[in-house]
């Protein structure tokens, strides 16, 4: 039962690491670009959240409500600004970019709110929990999980089923001819990043009510929605949750085993999936 | 006489040091099948990437409708009425057939063109619709590049090599709707390599030849001898 425990808890928490991918895969199928300040946008959503439910009075929660939009806005403007200058045949302009973007957010976000942890205030929802067939399940995980598959249904149902889903392939498949039927792609792009962001605002919200955080941990957040997108397939948003459940699983039957062989464990399935299958579970098939 | 619907004036066109077109002078008048041929390398798909707005170059080199459009990109050129069916068709693999289709009439033109428009001048495309465009056959490729161009309602329609990689009996179905696709007052350029095939579906012909104009005429008012002197170079 422990076991079994383990296990199950664990694939509630993969849901909060496909958050943490989902973004991460949509904007590298949409433009080829690895952004590696990802993770600290995530933080920044949680400080941003913060600050909201503080000033605001707010639940964590319906602190959704401005901070999805503001992560959005930042998303289209850096994307526009910034982002679409770096973008081109090499792959190495934007990853230097991006890096140097996580070292400015980490440090101004030390510089706003210090390096003490900081945690969300989510009243009951912390604590909550119910039983299922002798198992105990946390409100927030099993919550959390079921906004991952919300998430990644509707990035699903945007991509297949919406016009602006349709100028995200399009622009994918051939940025020239894209650009031939109308398709302006430093718009799409600019798009493409505040939809990443938009999940971004949601990853970071609840990453702030399940741990405490401080303005350092962006890297590890980026590592973990980095292997949950590998692991599932490159293109495959699907496979990026079962990414994040294979990962989140082996973390806590690692943690089981022995509570110091947590991240190994999960790495260590990460290099095995990646050795015995590079291009992940479940790559994009391509007609 | 009526203002051309397109005009070229001085235009060079550049690969970084290398240029491709050398001052070049050209226009395609209302409702006009103009048709452009040469060898390899004498500069026509570079002529169609500078009017298509997929290569900048000076304002004024290129203009439409009389507005100075040289220097557009080319989801604006394609705002204001100018589509390209591009060379080896260039289908976006990602999508269906209609998706394709569909992402060619985004630029919102109104105009005699639709889906069921096109459906009619192709049906064999309304039966492949869910398919993958990959999953299509060279014929019905092209079919769906020409259908989403068309979806744009262009006053001017860019043809690049349509022929190119087909069996003659598609080509010769593909040339045969072209009547039917522009005859309703809309312009076209086509670049073919088959001279002959060019020559029949057009009323007036420029030759290029290392990214110059070598001869210009009306379709049925060129020698053979003058048009291969022109397209070779040979004196």
């Amino acid at each position: 039962m422990d076991w079994l425990n383990a296990v199950v808890q664990g694939a509630l928490l993969g849901g909060l690491y496909a958050l943490f991918a989902a973004g991460l895969s949509l904007i590298f199928g949409v433009m080829r670009l690895v952004n590696i300040a990802h993770g600290d946008l995530i933080v920044l959503a949680a400080y941003l959240g913060l600050t909201t439910s503080v000033a605001l009075g707010l639940h964590p929660l319906l602190a959704l409500v401005v901070v999805v939009p503001a992560m959005a806005g930042i998303g289209y403007v850096l994307q526009r600004g910034v982002l679409n200058q770096t973008l081109g045949d090499d792959l190495l302009p934007p990853l230097l970019v991006t890096f140097g973007l996580s070292v400015i957010i980490q440090n101004a976000l030390l510089e706003t709110y210090t390096a003490d942890p900081q945690k969300m205030d989510a009243g009951v929802l912390e604590t909550a929990s119910f039983g299922v067939g002798g198992l105990q399940l946390g409100l927030l995980p099993v919550l959390t999980f079921g906004v991952a598959v919300l998430v990644i249904a509707g990035l699903q149902w945007i991509f297949y089923h919406t016009p602006l889903g349709r100028a995200f392939r399009a622009t994918s498949d051939n940025q020239d001819i894209a650009q031939l039927m109308g398709l302006n792609k430093a718009h799409v792009f600019g798009l493409a990043m505040a939809l990443s962001l938009a999940v971004v605002a949601i990853a970071g919200i609840f990453l702030g009510i399940r741990t405490s955080f401080d303005p350092s941990i962006g890297g590890g957040r980026l590592i973990f929605g980095f292997e949950a997108v590998i692991i599932g397939g490159l293109g495959n948003l699907w496979g990026t949750l079962a990414g994040g459940v294979i990962l989140g699983v082996a973390q806590t039957v690692g943690a089981k085993i022995d509570p110091g062989w947590q991240l190994l464990a999960g790495h260590l399935v990460f290099l095995v999936i990646l050795a015995v299958r590079p291009s992940g579970l479940f790559p994009r098939v391509d007609g | 006489m009526a203002e051309p619907i397109l005009k070229i004036s001085g235009l060079n066109a550049y690969y970084g040091d290398f240029q491709a077109i050398y001052d070049l002078d050209l226009h395609v008048d209302q409702g006009e099948v103009l048709a452009i041929i040469g060898a390899n390398g004498a500069g026509k798909s570079t002529l169609l990437r500078s009017i298509s707005g997929l290569m900048a170059n000076g304002a004024d080199q290129v203009k439409f409708h009389g507005q100075n459009i040289g220097d557009l990109r080319a989801d604006q050129v394609a705002q204001r009425g100018i589509a390209l069916v591009p060379e080896g068709r260039q289908l976006f693999p990602s999508l269906s057939v209609e998706e394709n289709l569909l992402i060619g009439g985004r630029v919102g033109r109104a105009g005699p063109w639709s889906l069921r428009a096109v459906y009619d001048l192709f049906p064999i495309l309304e039966e492949r619709k869910s398919q993958a465009s990959t999953s299509l056959s060279g014929g019905q490729q092209q079919m769906v590049a020409i259908g989403r161009a068309l979806m744009a309602n262009p006053d001017l329609i860019l043809f690049d090599e349509i022929s190119l990689g087909l069996a003659p009996i598609i080509i010769r179905d593909i040339y045969a709707a072209l009547p039917g696709i522009v005859g309703d007052g809309m312009s076209a350029i086509i670049v073919e390599q088959d001279i002959s095939k060019a020559l029949s579906v057009s009323s007036r012909v420029y030759c290029l030849q290392e990214g110059r104009v070598s001869l210009e005429g009306t379709s049925d008012g060129l020698t053979r001898e003058e048009i291969s002197r022109a397209y070779f170079g040979i004196e």
